[in-house]
């Protein structure tokens, strides 16, 4: 009985150090040639360490976690025959490959021995149990700092296969690895990971797909650097309390839906902000920055961002200020159909002075959105939803919905925009004030 | 301004680049090649071949004057004569007609060759100053650019080329043989220049800095050159420095070790000291490309710091060899192509067509115990081989170096009459990982100077049959 270390086996080019990251085995058990060992780790990779030896195991070189060096002892086996250790400089021996003649010798017996795999119940070590076929000879290690030596034409075959022959056992003469040692070890990858049995769930996904961006996509994707180049942004959230409105619009589609349609907030908001623009001219406005000229809009054009399956569109609500709700409903529902489906005119796509966009009941608590260029204010609706507040003291039920709005900072300063959306916010919660002036 | 593209375009029309445009071609790769002078590069036109075709010639006249004396094999001639320019045509000849048979592969293969100077303008671009007068200057881009532009001659700072101080390119193109030569540079082109010198008639020395000739060799190796070089009557100045001419232009100057200084007498002097890598004049510097000392740096797959720029041969520094650049060339082309390849070698055979030739693969003994490899070695002497005996040369040995633990070959040196040619059996073993058994267990024909390689390897495994 002798003794047979391995080591930490050069891993590849320039690594110094390995962490280990799982033992497959422990002290006392019976391990097979080829069995997995350990389990390492690199900055790179995860990689396995076979047994070149069969054996019992006397000694594990370091803990889970550990970082040892390239050259470290991993473990001690004990092996029929001489082993690697000479009696006496234990751990101080080369651990060179032994030397063919005595490699030759020892594989017959190996072959005859056939320990039984007593660990086996991992995975891996199935695959390195059907690798051992009756002709295979003792692999023999590399030592530390050994290049793997093969011909010209198996270092060929390796790289067209991808393979590292670092991490090749070689069975030649030598240690040299053969073409029947390549096909093996690309036959055991192959067999550690059959196509049927691996988890699809988590399947690693290496396809990928180039959308190019064009025709709308590129327009959509032009207009929106332009305008986070140009413009400075802030944005300014402030929640409203809908519950006077909602009570309203409730009424109203009571009574009206039937002959002239339903209404959603989008009319009361649009009608808010129309009132709100007449004190606020500065918000309604367009900004030409390469001539240095803001034009102030009596009338107000609103623009109201629609999804469409191409992308973003933004159908313009022409003079909202000539509109009552129906109306207004009425030709948002109508540019919405237009530019859905693709029959919108270039007239109805453009000339907006303000812009609103909202995502419904997607709306979300807070949202950033980016101003029409060159228009300097655009108003965004969040997702109204029924939330406690305190009233005189009382919790009580409202339907609460923010605004998040953004502005051109150049033109529009902050007090002015905080103004604009408090009025905003006065006029929806105070319906009444919306139809009397 | 008139603009080609391509898809590989090389600058460089040597080995490396020749080979790799061949090879890119193969591979149904656009490829066009730009190269100014003669394609064939160094090697053909002012390298390897030409100094073999006067080594030949040298050694062939040499022999036919030493048959004025007396001969041991009974052969005897009246007078030799040498016509040098017939010599000199007869080497054209023979540089023209391989030079020829590179542009006829090329066109074969369908690589667009222009003839004219490169100059970079930018990574995949070039503009070429085309041979022809009243041409304008040709713009060519190419998704990837190989620069293959070679090395050029060293020339000392104190003498320059001019006159009677001459580079290994004149020395090749003699018009007549100088009565004193001074060689400045014992390297493998002093040696073997200086050699056809000598055996031509010139009477020649040579000057070395450090203290021994053919100082990357080991000493072992050399010792068979060095008696030849004294046999022949080549004088030898070691660790002697050259101050420059004299006053009249007629002589060098030379500082001796011991710092005394001396007057050589020359009709020419050799400056053979080396070769760097030809990085300048051509636009390179432009692309601040990673540079590793003169050389630019690439990587085992001849990447440059540049994506899809790649360089080949002299060009990446030492060893500057041709076979190396023809090999990287291969590989660069086939990269280029889809494959995965990398420039990895075991070792590359490196000859020295001196009188004797040396060859060495791989390392030396020394080489190897300095990386810490415990090696045996083993050399089998000419003297016991039959053939050598045959050729009247029984000067030298074969070398074999192995590991002590499993006796894989790590290097092979030999020195000796025609060993140039047993560089293909010492890479070959090299290359396929073989152990001194696989050497020794294979038959190798008798009577041959092969033997001598066999019975290294015997010797090393304690078991030689002839020694």
């Amino acid at each position: 009985m002798g003794i047979h270390i391995i080591k930490m086996p050069d891993i590849g080019e320039g690594i110094a150090e390995v962490e280990l990251v799982a033992w497959h085995v422990q002290v006392g058990d019976t391990v097979a040639e080829d069995q997995i060992l350990a389990d390492v780790m690199t900055d790179k990779a995860t990689v396995e360490i076979p047994s070149s030896v069969a054996g019992k195991v006397l000694a594990l070189g370091g803990a889970v976690g550990q970082v040892m060096a390239v050259g470290s002892e991993v473990i001690r086996i004990e092996v029929e025959g001489a082993g690697n250790v000479k009696p006496g400089v234990a751990g101080a021996a080369p651990v060179a490959a032994a030397a063919p003649a005595s490699a030759f010798a020892a594989a017959p017996s190996a072959q005859a021995a056939a320990p039984a795999v007593t660990n086996g119940s991992n995975g891996s070590a199935n695959g390195s149990a059907n690798g051992r076929s009756n002709k295979a000879p003792a692999a023999l290690v590399r030592a530390p700092g050994d290049k793997p030596i093969a011909s010209p034409a198996v270092r060929r075959q390796a790289w067209d296969l991808g393979v590292e022959l670092q991490f090749v056992p070689g069975t030649g003469t030598a240690g040299r690895i053969t073409h029947e040692d390549l096909q093996a070890y690309v036959a055991r990858s192959a067999q550690a990971q059959p196509a049927g049995t691996t988890d699809q769930r988590f399947a690693q996904r290496l396809d990928e797909q180039t959308v190019p961006v064009i025709g709308l996509r590129r327009k959509i994707a032009q207009k929106m650097q332009e305008a986070k180049r140009r413009i400075p942004h802030f944005t300014y959230v402030e929640e409203v309390d809908m519950t006077e409105l909602e009570a309203l619009r409730a009424r109203l589609n009571a009574q009206h839906a039937k002959e002239r349609g339903r209404l959603t907030v989008l009319p009361f908001l649009v009608r808010a902000i129309v009132l709100a623009a007449r004190e606020h001219p500065q918000i309604n406005a367009r900004f030409d920055d390469e001539a240095a000229v803001v034009t102030r809009h009596g009338a107000v054009h609103l623009g109201i961002a629609t999804q469409t399956e191409g992308g973003l569109m933004v159908p313009v609500v022409h003079h909202a200020e000539t509109l009552d709700l129906w109306a207004c409903a009425a030709e948002v529902l109508r540019l919405a159909e237009a530019a859905r489906s693709g029959k919108a005119t270039r007239d109805e796509l453009s000339g907006s002075t303000i812009t609103i966009t909202s995502l419904g009941a997607l709306g979300g608590i807070v949202s950033t959105p980016v101003i029409n260029h060159p228009e300097v204010a655009i108003v965004g609706i969040n997702r109204m939803v029924e939330r406690p507040m305190i009233r005189n003291g009382a919790v009580v039920a409202r339907q609460m919905m923010n605004l998040s709005s953004s502005f051109d900072h150049r033109v529009v300063d902050g007090l002015h925009a905080a103004e604009f959306i408090q009025l905003i916010r006065g006029y929806l919660e105070c319906p009444a004030t919306l139809f009397v002036e | 301004m008139d603009i080609q593209h391509t898809t590989l375009l090389i600058i460089g029309g040597g080995p490396g680049g020749y080979v790799a445009a061949i090879r890119a071609a193969q591979l149904g790769i656009a490829t066009t090649l730009v190269e100014g002078e003669t394609l064939g590069g160094t090697c053909l036109n002012i390298g390897c071949i030409p100094s073999k075709a006067l080594i030949h010639a040298a050694d062939a006249f040499h022999q036919a004057h030493h048959f004025m004396g007396d001969s041991t094999l009974g052969i005897h001639v009246e007078s030799a004569r040498i016509d040098i320019a017939q010599t000199v045509r007869w080497k054209d000849g023979i540089v023209a007609r391989l030079t020829g048979g590179v542009g006829a592969l090329l066109k074969k293969h369908g690589v667009k060759v222009v003839k004219g100077w490169a100059h970079l303008v930018d990574g995949k671009t070039v503009d070429v100053t085309l041979d022809k007068p009243d041409t304008k200057p040709l713009r060519i881009q190419g998704e990837h650019l190989l620069l293959a532009t070679g090395s050029v001659e060293l020339g000392l700072p104190g003498m320059p080329f001019g006159g009677r101080v001459i580079s290994s390119t004149q020395a090749l193109s003699p018009d007549s043989i100088p009565k004193k030569l001074v060689v400045v540079g014992g390297g493998y082109i002093g040696l073997e220049l200086g050699l056809v010198y000598r055996k031509l008639g010139a009477d020649v020395t040579v000057v070395e800095a450090q203290d021994r000739i053919l100082p990357l060799y080991d000493e072992e190796l050399t010792k068979p050159v060095v008696a030849s070089l004294r046999k022949l009557g080549v004088q030898v100045h070691l660790g002697s420095t050259v101050q420059g001419l004299n006053t009249a232009g007629d002589a060098v100057r030379v500082l001796d070790g011991a710092g005394r200084e001396s007057v050589l007498a020359a009709d020419q002097v050799l400056v053979a000291i080396g070769r760097v890598p030809h990085t300048h004049g051509w636009g390179l510097e432009k692309l601040m490309l990673a540079m590793q000392g003169r050389a630019l740096k690439v990587d085992d797959q001849c990447r440059t710091s540049m994506r899809n720029v790649w360089a080949i041969g002299d060009l990446t520094g030492e060893p500057m060899l041709a076979h190396r650049a023809m090999a990287q060339g291969e590989i660069v082309a086939e990269i280029i192509s889809g494959k995965r390849r990398h420039f990895a070698p075991v070792a590359i055979a490196a000859v020295c067509f001196t009188d004797p030739e040396v060859v060495v693969v791989g390392q030396s003994p020394l080489e190897a115990a300095k990386t810490g490899l415990d090696c045996i070695s083993a050399h089998f002497p000419f003297a016991a081989n039959g053939r050598a005996m045959t050729l009247e040369a029984t000067d030298g040995f074969v070398r074999v170096v192995a590991r002590r633990d499993n006796h894989r070959i790590v290097g092979w040196q030999a020195v000796g009459a025609g060993v140039s040619e047993l560089s293909t059996a010492f890479s070959h073993s090299i290359e396929m990982g073989a152990c001194l058994e696989d050497v020794a267990g294979t038959i190798h024909a008798h009577p041959t100077l092969g033997e001598a390689v066999q019975e290294a390897a015997l010797r090393a495994l304690g078991h030689a049959l002839h020694v």
